[in-house]
């Protein structure tokens, strides 16, 4: 091809692709969401491999130093046999008329980063004290709650706050809590702790909570 | 001039040339200004005789039609001369054509439902298209109260006429109307679990849909009514699933580790469209409704999208794109390909003509619901709100 022909070319295609950036909006300020922060993968196997649907199951999330939580001692399940988000979950009749108590765990609240379900390694602790308790006072349920700060959208929120929830449900059937007593649900931006539009106001909102539920009595 | 201006300004030169060519309209209507901010020039229309609501009626659903008022100096292609005395009436003339499209009286009812009907059919001489001037909306309303409680709200498309269908004091979701039917689903809280719940909205009665142990949000009812779509995290991951209208014979579609939501039919019933994460990024998706692979649909440009809704002639998705504390509206040709922005603003739902969309938007510290003619991109707010409304739903 000619030079001149060439260069024309190479100048009409340049323009064409600074054309069509019809959808790059260009306002500063724009922050461009990060791909949600994973585990870096371990290679998944069993259950946890593909299970059709033509989409990679992202691999079994035990927390951003890729290790399984080592206080394993009544668990006796290997970790092939943990289904990712703890598996099916109980039915919603078995905890009907069971008493919640919403202070118990209060201080385990765990915290997520920002478009996370992510368990991060500082917050393991906490869930492993959640996962101490259930042990010792067998006759009690649990339910998770998953939240949301408000920079989503109302259904992709009431989903990450699920998936929060799950990741914590997860964590707990690892560490040996059988998966029908525990429980989760998702309020998604719904019911912030701090209403507040800020840095410091939507790292608190970013959360799971724990409810201990109580038999009936 | 930026480069942004260029495909609409070549959009510009093509029009002028068209209308040239059929020695149509004068040219200096087809202003730059107007066609950069839509793929489409407003249809010009004067409006004569009428007064008061008639008029405010009037002129709201023209303009989210594609219409645009102008003045009789402007020599629009159209005249809607009539009056609003003890009913609404008029006389529509091309003078392009040089003919009476129609002269129409409307009575009964209340003034606002007659102009809306005038604007139907004024729609409908023009375009060729159903009107669709004061069809019904569903959307949720939050309260105010603690722990974002709210209740699910029925309204003309403009908010008028807003009547409270819930009155449980508890947290509510994703209204989705049965095609054909008075009826709604929706997500609600009241039984201590995101539940999903089917409302039939001429006896009342409602039952519950989907009651699993986790969260069962986002229902979406199919085009034939005779089957639902929802997230249900049951299985330990937020995922697709199917059902009949009633909850029965549940399938699930996808199995993936990641968070789908947002479910949406393609009109023929036989695909479901779905907000989810692949290799690493948030996407919109499809699978068939009979089960299968999931396959991305294609939205360059549109950054993590979300709330995607299939317009009713099939030919687009409008989803709401989430760019850090910034929300818009885009749509995307359904077979996928290149996203165009639209406006700010999140949950879009489209109108049975395909070309109106409803969606909220923030004003003040609270979601207001608006309206959007996709062609022209001619946007207003609906006047008539109900607090802080958001996640509509248009009734087919």
């Amino acid at each position: 091809m000619k030079r001149a022909t060439f260069l024309s070319v190479l100048v009409a295609g340049m323009a064409l692709s600074l054309v069509s950036t019809g959808c790059k909006h260009p306002n500063v300020g724009v922050t461009t969401i990060p791909a949600a922060r994973t585990a870096p993968p371990p290679k998944p196997s069993g259950p946890l491999a593909n299970q059709g649907g033509g989409q990679n199951v992202a691999p079994v999330n035990p927390g951003p130093s890729g290790t399984m939580p080592t206080n394993e001692t009544a668990n006796t399940k290997p970790m092939t046999d943990i289904q990712p988000g703890g598996g099916e979950q109980g039915n919603i009749g078995d905890i009907e008329g069971m008493t919640p108590d919403t202070n118990h765990f209060a201080g385990q609240t765990v915290h997520f980063d920002f478009d996370s379900f992510v368990v991060k390694s500082s917050e393991h602790s906490k869930v492993e004290a959640v996962g101490d308790e259930l042990k010792v006072k067998a006759e009690t349920k649990l339910m998770i709650d998953g939240h949301c700060d408000e920079r989503g959208t109302e259904e992709y929120n009431r989903a990450l706050g699920e998936r929060r929830a799950l990741a914590l449900r997860e964590y707990l059937v690892r560490y040996g809590i059988a998966p029908e007593r525990v429980f989760t649900r998702s309020f998604g931006e719904d019911q912030p702790v701090d209403p507040g539009h800020t840095d410091e106001a939507w790292a608190k909102n970013r959360r799971g909570e724990f409810i201990l539920l109580l038999p009936k009595q | 001039m930026s480069l942004s201006l260029v495909r609409p300004l070549l959009t510009a030169v093509a029009l002028l040339t068209l209308a040239a060519a059929l020695g149509a309209q004068d040219d200096e209507h087809i202003t730059i200004k107007e066609t950069v901010t839509g793929t489409v020039p407003p249809i010009l229309i004067t409006l004569a005789g009428y007064s008061g609501e008639a008029a405010t009626v009037l002129k709201f659903d023209l303009y989210v039609s594609g219409f645009k008022i102008v003045g009789e100096s402007e020599s629009p292609q159209y005249e809607l001369k009539g009056a609003n005395n003890d009913q609404v009436e008029g006389r529509l003339t091309d003078a392009i054509n040089k003919s009476v499209k129609f002269a129409k009286a409307f009575s009964g009812g209340t003034t606002r439902s007659q102009a809306h009907a005038l604007a139907n059919a004024v729609i409908e001489a023009v375009t060729g298209a159903h009107g669709v001037a004061g069809t019904k909306v569903a959307f949720k309303v939050k309260t105010g109260a603690a722990g974002g409680v709210g209740e699910i709200y029925v309204a003309d498309y403009d908010g008028y006429n807003a009547t409270a269908v819930t009155h449980d004091g508890a947290i509510v979701a994703s209204p989705s109307w049965v095609p054909g039917r008075r009826a709604l689903y929706y997500n609600t809280y009241k039984f201590g679990n995101p539940d999903i719940i089917l409302h039939d909205l001429n006896t009342g009665t409602r039952s519950v849909v989907a009651r699993y142990g986790g969260s069962n949000i986002s229902p979406a009812a199919s085009p034939d009514g005779r089957q639902v779509a929802m997230i249900l995290s049951k299985g330990g991951s937020p995922d697709l699933y199917v059902a009949n209208a009633d909850g029965s014979g549940l399938r699930q579609l996808t199995r993936t580790k990641e968070d789908e939501s947002s479910p949406c039919w393609s009109p023929d019933g036989r695909w479901i469209c779905f907000a989810t994460r692949m290799d690493g990024r948030r996407v919109l998706a499809k699978v068939s409704a009979e089960g299968g692979p999931i396959q991305r649909i294609t939205a360059n440009l549109g950054i993590n999208p979300t709330e995607p809704d299939w317009s009713p002639d099939g030919k687009q998705i409008a989803f709401t794109s989430q760019a850090g504390k910034f929300f818009r509206i885009c749509v995307v040709p359904a077979q996928g390909g290149d996203a165009r922005i639209l406006v700010d603003g999140e949950d879009p739902a489209w109108a049975p003509n395909s070309r109106t969309l409803i969606f909220n938007h923030m004003v003040g510290g609270r979601q207001v619901l608006s309206l959007l003619d996709v062609p022209t991109k001619q946007n207003k707010d609906v006047p008539q709100t109900v607090g802080d409304s958001s996640q509509p739903s248009w009734a087919k």
